[in-house]
């Protein structure tokens, strides 16, 4: 099984690896780029649980291969904080109990993420239908429509004390002076 | 009562509150870990065959072309785990269960298994394993399973529970009853008698994340296993005893868990990883896929029942009774014997009786689903209480109403029950505004009641203080959505600190002792008691430091809002010491400060939810859309609301899966036939609507802070509550779940014509 | 395996042609790799030709449009001219699946998965679609409706590869509607489904008509009476009627995991009366 070599940009960091021609981009991003954000639901694009976006569009990590990345630039879970300053999506998750055992929210996070980069004031049954490929078993979906649209407010209209939520505690070593404005 | 646990009416300053919790940012950011999240140095792949047949018999395993493929570092099959189980036939089941030994039981069954220094040899390695099978009569369905010529699943069982004892084996294990009074009496005092049958298939718990371990044994017999489970001590217990290793040499540490609904409380993989490991002398990274979820862990029972109900015209039921038959996959268990105590425990009834069959079949073995077996009977139950209240022409509520059981009601099951909540969620459902929200064409309302136990069980905490006053408690039942936050608030409620002085953990099994499995809700009630009591004994240690500073008898201190108090007339000028102040000072008055508390926590308060559903049904196509949908439960203390809202709403969403669409499809062949989420069918976010929900709080008298479970009752009702707003919305009485759209465009069209 | 991404469709065709074992074409992968993972397949190459210039994106022609093989799903629905032209063929196509999957998938992929119930081909079927396919023997375009052989299984010969499908322009007196059955509301596969295409001339009377049903038989199911029943009608109720009765006696399904011959048969009826509405509206009738 002859390796393939490739060039590519994750979460603004230029990677380069190299790998089997049949290993997923999930597979790529966790075991071999250490990104265990994304997760394995079911490997089949059911569930969303491993979302990412490739080149400014939402796909399943799990339905593409690592060997297609070349040249492609990937966001993950793990890109979606500013340094210690979390996305308003964080934020509102957090704030809204959108999570329970939490496994779905990477996938969820990336995929509300494209829905307000299209749509930046989502209706109830928007949001609803652009999360229809993320699976949750534990919250019934209620508390999650709620901060994603409670998120979507938040970046309309930025509380006064800025977008995001310190992660707490001391700032990460070396600051936050370079990181690009999100969200 | 079990103790000395008696609820006290007070006032609360952080229970109650919609605090962060604190494993949020690290699930928000990616970083937090699951079973499939952990390498460890030198870790290979492992990997499981599984029998494509039902019932076979394996006559061979030739894995000798496997193991000379290079890259390949163990392979294992019945034969490298010994039965060690001694006569422990619940253990030898898990045994069997984890390996085929000799037959493979249903389609999917594990026959062997490999370790590999990469996924795509471990692939190739299965493909060179050669198993002889000669394939054997099977049966997947209850009723069939109970017919006399029956392929027999398990040639060893004798049915329990009928007199005499039969010689023969038969694929009923055990039969239960419950119930009291004269049920030929109550009959004929009925002005009607309904009676109907129910069938509903399996479901499974559909948990995001797929079972996976990270496990390494060591040539001296120490081993380590980091799981993705709902009990690591169950998880230790079992595989030390399977795989002949010492308790406390296999040190389990539960990972965050994507999921588990009852379906992580049984061992599965578990022991083929450790037993790979030990062969292959490296740890073992064991993932399930998808596919192997649904084929090799353990859905519920499907379920075939009758249901008889005797009433008078006035609403008073004379008569109740239900003859249930659960099956229960390969191996023996009692979820028919839940079905059977959890029938009728709505209702206050002079005569009544629940029956049940446990049936074996070839379909994998059925783990526990968020209120075991209680769905279905409610199903049942409750879908024959609506047609009870048609025949006597009564609104559905006031029959419950009427019918409802209360303190000092002698359950269906037996005890009697303490202050419960099943008549104030009806009252509740009565007054509340969805109940006359208007509805449109093709659209009906129904309404259902569920009951749930809760479990107690064997817990234990530790709180230890730290030199700056802040808080490490360590608890020993597994966070499945949101209990290390309620932890950490019960224990500043009680130190009287900030919830953000706590840091809660879940504890690995070598650094607490031994806690039961996080099942039948019992966290937040368990080890919430258990934080209570270990608080209180920091408290005492507290106190006597305090005392000691102050040199005073430790009966003049009192402590108060999270500091120590002096007083009495010689001692009430004392400025108050703080926790901080104390901690400080730990080392000179005493040393650490810490609290424990070792409980078998009883008096678990038993929980009921009413749940009203608004749907509509297109005629032309079967197809039924949940319009608005409301859950009512009574949670003793909602420690964090927002919590106990997300597990109402949660269960609601599954049991609204379970009803719709939800099924597990065998073909004639015995083979799952929809192993996968593209065709096992959970609700996505599209199908449902917002889920309001109603908290109502009876305080536990059992629990100091009046905590009942909250996390299963509300998958009870949704069954019957969208069978009966379906019956409403489209004229049709739907009996066999899931209530899928070629179901019921078949009921419309029998029922009205094409 | 071998992984290859050439630059060109003759370049795509050659590999297939001179490959040995099993070789696929990645497209948008989401049928693919679901099937590698699930190792039911075990291919020796993989061409993707996502990096070949001619198979990407919507152009528009003198003739009408061209879709690039490798232009996913949801480029066609941002596609404002196409969505405005074929709506039918552009709603069957961004209802595969979820967002994620619309992000990779493509219809050229929809159609040489060759599954009965794809979303995509009865919509373009009904549409007049057709595929540019290129092989050794150089290029050959055909109606969709002739790629599929059977559940699985295209005419195309080894070499051969779809680069563009090519649909008319449409037009004010045409419209076309796709619909289809499923058990939720999203992430399911076609139960059943009915894809129509209406043209109108004079006082709302159809001039021209064709309907593909879905998922109720090996492949696409033309139904030629149901063109017989709506030409010369102006869509009233008889002939909606009747429209239903032709489609649902022209299912040949199987029961399945996801319905049953009973469903399909009737439902194949209700969705071709509900999609001929559609379709009648979008082509100015009233």
């Amino acid at each position: 099984m002859a390796a393939v070599l490739v060039s590519t940009t994750v979460n603004g960091d230029a990677v380069e690896y190299s790998c089997a021609p049949r290993e997923s981009l999930l597979d790529v991003l966790r075991n071999r780029l250490g990104l265990t954000g994304s997760k394995e639901g079911c490997g089949t694009g059911d569930c969303g649980a491993c979302s990412v976006i490739v080149d400014g569009r939402l796909v399943c990590a799990c339905l593409m291969l690592g060997a297609e990345m070349d040249g492609r630039t990937v966001e993950t879970v793990e890109g979606l904080a500013d340094g210690a300053t979390l996305h308003p999506l964080q934020t509102k998750f957090l704030e809204h109990a959108a999570l329970q055992c939490g496994v779905c929210t990477p996938g969820f996070l990336m995929a509300s993420k494209a829905l307000l980069a299209r749509n930046a004031n989502p209706t109830e049954e928007e949001i609803r239908f652009a999360l229809a490929g993320n699976l949750c078993r534990c919250t019934g979906y209620d508390k999650i429509v709620r901060a994603v649209s409670a998120a979507a407010a938040e970046l309309a209209h930025p509380a006064k004390s800025g977008t995001g939520k310190k992660t707490g505690g001391k700032k990460a070593a070396g600051g936050k002076a370079t990181g690009k404005k999100k969200g | 009562m079990a103790f000395d646990t008696q609820y006290t009416n007070q006032e609360f300053k952080v229970v109650g509150k919609r605090v962060l919790r604190p494993d949020g940012i690290d699930k928000v950011t990616g970083r937090a870990r699951y079973g499939a999240d952990m390498n460890a140095p030198g870790q290979l792949v492992g990997r499981i065959l599984r029998s494509p047949h039902a019932h076979a018999k394996i006559r061979a395993i030739d894995t000798s072309k496997a193991e000379k493929l290079k890259g390949v570092k163990a392979v294992v099959t019945a034969a490298d785990l010994p039965d060690l189980t001694r006569g422990d036939m619940g253990m030898y089941d898990t045994l069997e269960n984890c390996m085929a030994r000799g037959r493979a039981l249903y389609d999917g069954h594990a026959v062997a298994a490999v370790a590999a220094i990469d996924a795509d040899i471990a692939r190739k390695a299965l493909k060179l394993i050669k198993v002889d099978y000669e394939i054997l009569p099977h049966v997947t369905d209850v009723d069939e399973a109970m017919k006399p010529g029956a392929p027999i699943v398990q040639p060893r069982i004798r049915t329990v529970g009928v007199n005499p004892a039969p010689t023969k084996p038969s694929n009923i294990s055990q039969v239960s009853e419950f119930g009291h009074g004269d049920l030929d009496a109550g009959f004929a005092e009925a002005d009607v008698i309904v009676e109907k049958s129910y069938k509903t298939e399996q479901t499974h718990q559909g948990y995001i994340e797929p079972h996976a371990c990270l496990a390494s044994v060591g040539p001296d017999g120490q081993a380590e296993l980091w799981v993705t489970t709902q009990g690591p001590y169950m998880q230790r217990n079992t595989c030390a005893a399977l795989l002949g290793l010492e308790v406390a040499k296999l040190r389990v540490t539960a990972s965050e868990i994507g999921g588990g609904f009852g379906g992580k409380t049984h061992v599965w993989m578990e022991p083929v990883a450790l037993a790979l490991s030990r062969k292959a002398n490296r740890p073992v990274k064991l993932v399930l896929t998808r596919e192997e979820v649904f084929r090799g862990t353990g859905p519920t029972c499907s379920t075939s029942m009758d249901i008889k109900i005797g009433a008078r015209r006035d609403g008073t039921i004379t008569a109740a009774q239900a003859v249930l038959r659960y099956q229960d996959g390969a191996f023996p268990n009692i979820w028919g014997m839940l079905g059977a105590m959890t029938a009728w425990a709505c209702y206050d009834l002079k005569n009544v009786k629940a029956t049940a069959y446990d049936v074996l079949v070839n379909r994998p073995k059925v783990a526990a689903y968020r209120a075991p077996s209680a769905p279905m009977a409610a199903f049942g139950v409750e879908s024959t209480m609506d047609l009870v209240a048609a025949e006597i022409g009564m609104d559905p509520v006031e029959l419950r109403i009427k019918n409802a059981a209360k303190e000092g009601t002698r359950a269906s099951y037996g005890p009697t029950y303490g202050p419960i909540g099943i008549g104030p969620t009806l009252e509740a459902a009565k007054n509340h505004p969805h109940m006359k929200a208007p509805l449109g064409a093709n659209q009906g309302r129904g309404m259902a009641c569920g009951f749930w136990f809760n479990f107690g069980g064997q817990t234990c905490v530790d709180l230890n203080i730290g030199q700056d006053g802040t808080v490490n408690l360590a608890v020993g039942t597994v966070d499945v959505g949101g209990a290390r936050a309620s932890l950490s608030m019960i224990a500043a409620e009680e130190l009287g600190i900030p919830y953000e002085k706590v840091k809660c953990i879940v504890a690995d099994t070598a650094s607490l002792g031994h806690n039961d499995t996080t099942e039948g809700s019992r966290g937040t009630f368990s080890s919430g008691m258990a934080t209570v009591f270990a608080a209180r004994d920091a408290v005492r240690v507290l106190r006597e430091r305090a005392a000691k500073t102050w040199d005073i008898p430790v009966d003049r201190v009192e402590w108060r809002d999270g500091k120590a108090h002096a007083f009495g007339d010689e001692h009430g000028n004392l400025a108050p010491l703080s926790l901080e102040e104390l901690a400080a000072k730990a080392a000179r008055t005493g040393g650490p400060i810490a609290g424990h508390n070792e409980i078998v926590a009883d008096g678990a308060g038993v929980s009921f939810a009413t749940h009203i559903c608004d749907i509509e049904v297109d005629p032309e196509t079967g197809k039924s859309r949940i319009l608005r949908y409301t859950v009512i439960q009574d949670a003793g203390k909602a420690i964090h609301p927002d919590y106990v809202e997300g597990q109402f709403q949660g269960a609601a969403a599954q049991g609204i899966g379970w009803a719709l669409n939800e099924e597990y499809i065998y073909g004639a062949d015995g083979r799952l036939q929809n192993p996968g989420f593209l065709d096992y069918r959970i609700a996505v976010c599209s199908d449902l609507p917002m889920l309001d929900t109603q908290i109502l709080e009876i305080p536990n008298p059992n629990h100091p802070y009046g905590i009942r479970g909250v996390g299963e009752t509300s998958i009870v009702p949704p069954l019957a509550a969208i069978a009966n707003a379906m019956s409403n919305a489209a004229g049709v009485r739907m009996t066999h779940t899931p209530m899928s759209p070629p179901r019921v465009l078949k009921a419309i069209r029998e029922a009205h014509g094409a | 395996m071998r992984y290859e991404s050439p630059k060109t469709t003759k370049e795509a065709a050659g590999l297939l042609a001179k490959a040995k074992g099993n070789a696929f074409v990645l497209a948008g992968g989401t049928d693919l790799l679901v099937r590698l993972k699930s190792e039911v397949i075990d291919p020796d190459l993989i061409v993707d030709i996502k990096r070949i210039p001619a198979m990407q994106g919507v152009t528009k022609t003198a003739a009408g449009f061209r879709i690039g093989a490798a232009t996913s799903c949801a480029e066609l629905g941002e596609n404002a001219a196409l969505k405005k032209a074929w709506p039918g063929v552009v709603e069957a196509a961004t209802i595969i699946g979820s967002d994620q999957v619309q992000g990779r998938c493509t219809v050229v992929g929809n159609l040489c998965n060759a599954s009965p119930a794809a979303d995509s081909v009865p919509a373009m079927v009904a549409a007049g679609a057709k595929a540019v396919i290129v092989g050794p023997k150089g290029r050959r375009t055909v109606g969709v409706e002739k790629v599929v052989a059977g559940p699985g299984k295209t005419t195309l010969k080894k070499g051969e590869v779809i680069e563009a499908i090519l649909l008319g322009k449409g037009g004010a007196k045409t419209g076309d509607a796709y619909l289809r059955f499923i058990p939720r509301t999203e992430m399911d596969i076609a139960v059943v489904s009915a894809g129509i295409c209406l043209t109108l001339g004079p006082r709302g009377i159809i001039k021209e008509a064709k309907v593909a049903l879905g998922a109720v038989g090996p492949t696409v199911e033309i139904v030629s009476a149901a063109t017989k029943v709506l030409v010369g009608s102006t869509l009233d109720e008889a002939t909606l009627e009747q429209l239903a009765v032709v489609c649902s006696a022209a299912c040949r399904p199987i029961d399945d995991k996801r319905g049953t011959i009973e469903f399909r048969t009737e439902v194949a009826g209700v969705l071709a009366r509900r999609a001929a509405k559609i379709a009648y509206q979008r082509a100015g009738g009233k």
